[in-house]
């Protein structure tokens, strides 16, 4: 049992760590441009296929693709700012949610009508796993939580050390304050959209690696980050961590006793008490 | 096509679009009127469906029930039980901004797509439920046109009862909520309540649609949900038909509907070797429609009453 508990645990720390990389992207989103965004989700599968487009045509191995991939969805992520969300900022962020909404279902059609709509896989075969005593533990699950965490330490390091980390977090905590001492709002948009998209391919990456590609992995997925977000406190990037970490192990160790089918529900249960308690979160978001 | 063909297509064209428009007027209800996103109009369709399904079929093993009831009875049950989750759902999230009940919805709709695939004692899971009685068809027959007037008589039952809504104090008040809720509160309005009525309210009609759907088709299963395209059909219907307009709700259903048809018919040309892929290029085009509506004419074919070009 104890160690049924603690496989689950290690299970449960890979799926946070995918859930962290795409929570931070709708955190920082959330901070700078006031609205859920709700393609978040289908952009992780976009990252996704786009490394699988390299592995599977040209024959590169997944770590040497993922930079490419990264590059790829930063870049989707800000044309679709660009040539949509930038004309609607100004309207409401009730409308960009929309807005959001129906670019989720245009780039899931995308990713169909390009990769298909079956099953893909970044490697076909077993992976031999290492086994510590009774707990097995797949190299993939090392490389995912070493990879959040390099990711995440880089990101802590962009935003406090960085001139434009700083304008980021300036604008996430006092819009009026950051636009008056003169941050270029717009530039600082734009790199919220790269390192956002940037982060979901990661994500997306990872979440291929843990389980399979498929045009509905992002949207899956949707859920438990937003979940991961709220708990963390919306538009806190630190507080997605903790939120993602929290998610993920109680999505994985609910198993013990609820049908696995139902672990979406076990986020969407953690999510509406949060809301109940502290709906500023863990970490004070902006509610 | 034959004349006769076309005229059964026709009624069941008309039949579908009709139960889209009554989705369309709940969703005003909730978006239009109060601004509140629901993405999980299909996990309020589908809660009605079953219920309605469960409460008028005959005595089976197979699911809960059936109890054999009357085909109204077997709606008001659709509208109750969908209203029951809506209170549910708006109770935790009323105080909150709409992006967290736009957030609760997506989960609520995907445990209940869940629940209907997986609990076999209550809908038989992935097999569903058939053998559901059309509208009256003790009385009436079973003729596709009775059902085509039935839902015709509904929609006009709810655009007369969201009309009304709309006209009256009670919903001026969801408008100014939606427009300053700071302001409302400020009134002297309880304005989570006021939320949660119109949340409960627009849900009913959404499992009103559900109940129709079910009695039209005569058979329901987890599959037969699209869950995410019926939603976002119907928010492309609202958006495109002018979200707090009543008429604008009913017409953008039915525009929508024929858009979405033909581009069926097109697609079918293809022939079935490129199926999933003119599936998908459907729903791509639909996403695109609703950004240019969104950047080009916000307000949609009918704006609301008294609102000024552009100023949403």
């Amino acid at each position: 049992m104890a160690t049924d508990l603690l496989q689950l645990a290690i299970y449960g720390v890979v799926s946070g760590s995918i859930l962290t990389l795409g929570a931070i992207g709708v955190s920082l989103i959330y901070g700078i441009l006031r609205f859920a965004h709700f393609a978040h989700g289908d952009l992780m599968a976009v990252g996704a296929y786009f490394a699988f487009s390299l592995v599977a045509g040209l024959g590169f191995p997944l770590w040497a693709s993922a930079p490419f991939a990264v590059a790829g969805t930063a870049l989707v992520a800000v044309a679709i700012d660009q040539t949509v969300y930038r004309r609607l900022r100004r309207v409401s962020p009730i409308i960009l949610l929309i807005s959001s909404f129906g670019i989720a279902i245009a780039l899931r059609s995308v990713v169909q009508l390009i990769w298909g709509p079956h099953n893909q896989v970044y490697a076909s075969g077993i992976q031999l796993p290492w086994r510590v005593g009774d707990i097995v533990i797949k190299p993939d699950h090392v490389w995912i939580v070493l990879g959040a965490i390099v990711l995440v330490t880089a990101l802590h390091l962009f935003l406090t050390r960085t001139k434009m980390g700083k304008a980021m977090r300036a604008m996430s905590d006092n819009m009026d304050l950051a636009l008056v001492s003169g941050i270029p709002s717009e530039r600082v948009i734009v790199v919220t959209w790269a390192v956002g998209g940037g982060m979901a391919a990661v994500a997306g990456i990872f979440l291929g690696m843990d389980t399979r590609l498929h045009p509905v992995m992002g949207w899956s997925l949707l859920l438990p980050v937003f979940a991961a977000a709220i708990l963390g406190g919306i538009g806190r990037p630190y507080g997605a961590i903790a939120g993602g970490m929290v998610i993920g192990l109680a999505m994985e160790m609910s198993t013990v006793v609820i049908d696995p089918t139902y672990k979406p529900a076990v986020a969407f249960a953690l999510m509406v008490l949060m809301l109940i308690v502290r709906p500023q979160g863990l970490f004070k978001g902006n509610p | 096509m034959e004349l006769g063909g076309l005229l059964t297509y026709g009624v069941f064209f008309l039949t579908q679009a009709g139960i889209y428009a009554v989705l369309a007027l709940g969703l005003n209800v909730q978006y239009g009127l109060t601004g509140q996103i629901n993405i999980g109009v299909a996990g309020f369709f589908a809660v009605g469906a079953y219920t309605s399904a469960i409460l008028t079929t005959a005595t089976s093993s197979a699911h809960l029930g059936g109890f054999d009831l009357p085909f109204l009875v077997g709606i008001a049950g659709a509208m109750a039980a969908s209203a029951i989750v809506a209170v549910g759902i708006g109770w935790v999230t009323m105080r909150l901004r709409s992006d967290y009940l736009a957030i609760a919805t997506i989960g609520i709709a995907e445990i209940i797509r869940l629940a209907f695939k997986n609990e076999e004692w209550l809908t038989n899971g992935v097999r569903g439920i058939p053998g559901i009685p059309r509208p009256f068809v003790e009385t009436l027959g079973a003729d596709p046109l009775i059902s085509l007037g039935v839902v015709l008589g509904f929609i006009l039952l709810g655009y007369w009862m969201v009309e009304r809504a709309r006209r009256s104090p009670w919903g001026r008040v969801l408008r100014a909520i939606r427009e300053n809720e700071d302001g409302v509160m400020a009134a002297g309005k309880n304005v989570a309540r006021f939320r949660l009525q119109a949340f409960v309210f627009g849900s009913s009609l959404m499992g009103m649609a559900g109940g129709l759907y079910a009695h039209f088709l005569g058979f329901i299963s987890p599959e037969a949900f699209m869950p995410l395209y019926g939603t976002f059909l119907v928010w492309v219907m609202l958006i495109a038909g002018g979200a707090g307009n009543n008429r604008g709700a009913v017409l953008g259903a039915f525009a929508i509907w024929m858009l979405w048809s033909a581009t069926d018919s097109l697609t079918r040309e293809l022939g079935a070797e490129y199926a999933t892929q003119a599936g998908a290029l459907r729903v791509l085009l639909i996403g695109v429609l609703l950004q240019v509506i969104l950047i080009a004419r916000p307000q949609g074919i009918l704006p609301e009453h008294g609102r000024r070009k552009g100023s949403r």
